[in-house]
């Protein structure tokens, strides 16, 4: 069993990234497959841009074990009022910034949900949200 | 086809991984939307984007993506070709607009991801 864990500031484009790149150097020492590598750094860097794009700062716990990666962001911000809707693709809340970045088309959990196996969201407004995702090992 | 020939067709300057013309790529996939290009699963896949910025990268970092062309004249800054080099990416500067690249490198043979 192995504990990561990273810190996300919030509205810092210039480091965002910068985990999910550890993440997948990390993936790459433990020689886990490259295209298990390859959905949970997706899945990751997915995640880490909305903290970015949405939230004032959040934290990720990383934990891998012989079977999955499991990967839980906890993030302080103005949280989801409604999952469902934010899970629809091509609905988007992000301010012009996020989308001069390239991001922002309403497609980020959706491509999170497709790239893990276990996905949960919960949140709470003007509080923050976690994420919490994990991808199976060995399929 | 070689990148060499793809910077050839497409009058281009190669700004970062040199050592890297003589690799083979397959499927380009064009776009200025990060968000679309996480959502590809092809791989040895060439990027076209109009996006110059670190999140075009990035984005290509964690798709396993080695070889961006920066359309309609966008240059790379300095910290985007440290974190190219870092990732062996080779990185193509381009004066043509993406429809006229795309155009170019689809007749040469390049191949749609879908």
């Amino acid at each position: 069993m192995m504990h990561f864990e990273f810190h996300v500031e919030g509205g810092n484009f210039l480091k965002a990234g910068a985990a999910s790149s550890q993440l997948k150097k990390i993936l790459k020492q433990l020689n886990v497959d490259p295209k298990t590598i390859k959905r949970v750094v997706v899945a990751m860097y997915e995640a880490e841009v909305n903290i970015v794009a949405h939230a004032y700062k959040g934290d990720i716990y990383i934990d891998i074990d012989t079977k999955k990666i499991e990967i839980t962001l906890i993030d302080e911000g103005p949280g989801i009022p409604d999952i469902d809707l934010a899970m629809k693709q091509g609905f988007s809340t992000a301010s012009s910034v996020v989308r001069e970045m390239g991001f922002g088309a309403g497609m980020g959990l959706p491509n999170i949900k497709n790239n893990s196996d276990e996905l949960t969201i919960t949140s709470e407004v003007n509080k923050g949200t976690t994420v919490k995702f994990a991808t199976y090992l060995n399929q | 086809m070689k990148i060499k020939k793809v910077v050839e067709l497409l009058n281009a300057k190669v700004v970062s991984g040199h050592d890297h013309l003589e690799a083979e790529v397959e499927f380009c996939f064009a776009s200025d939307l990060m968000s679309d290009v996480l959502t590809v699963e092809t791989e040895n896949l060439l990027l076209l984007t109009g996006l110059a910025n670190l999140q075009t990268i990035r984005t290509s970092e964690m798709s396993d993506i080695s070889k961006i062309i920066f359309v309609r004249k966008k240059n790379a800054t300095e910290e985007m070709i440290r974190l190219a080099a870092e990732n062996e990416m080779i990185l193509i500067e381009c004066d043509y607009s993406m429809f006229k690249t795309s155009g170019i490198l689809f007749s040469a043979g390049l191949k749609p991801v879908y």
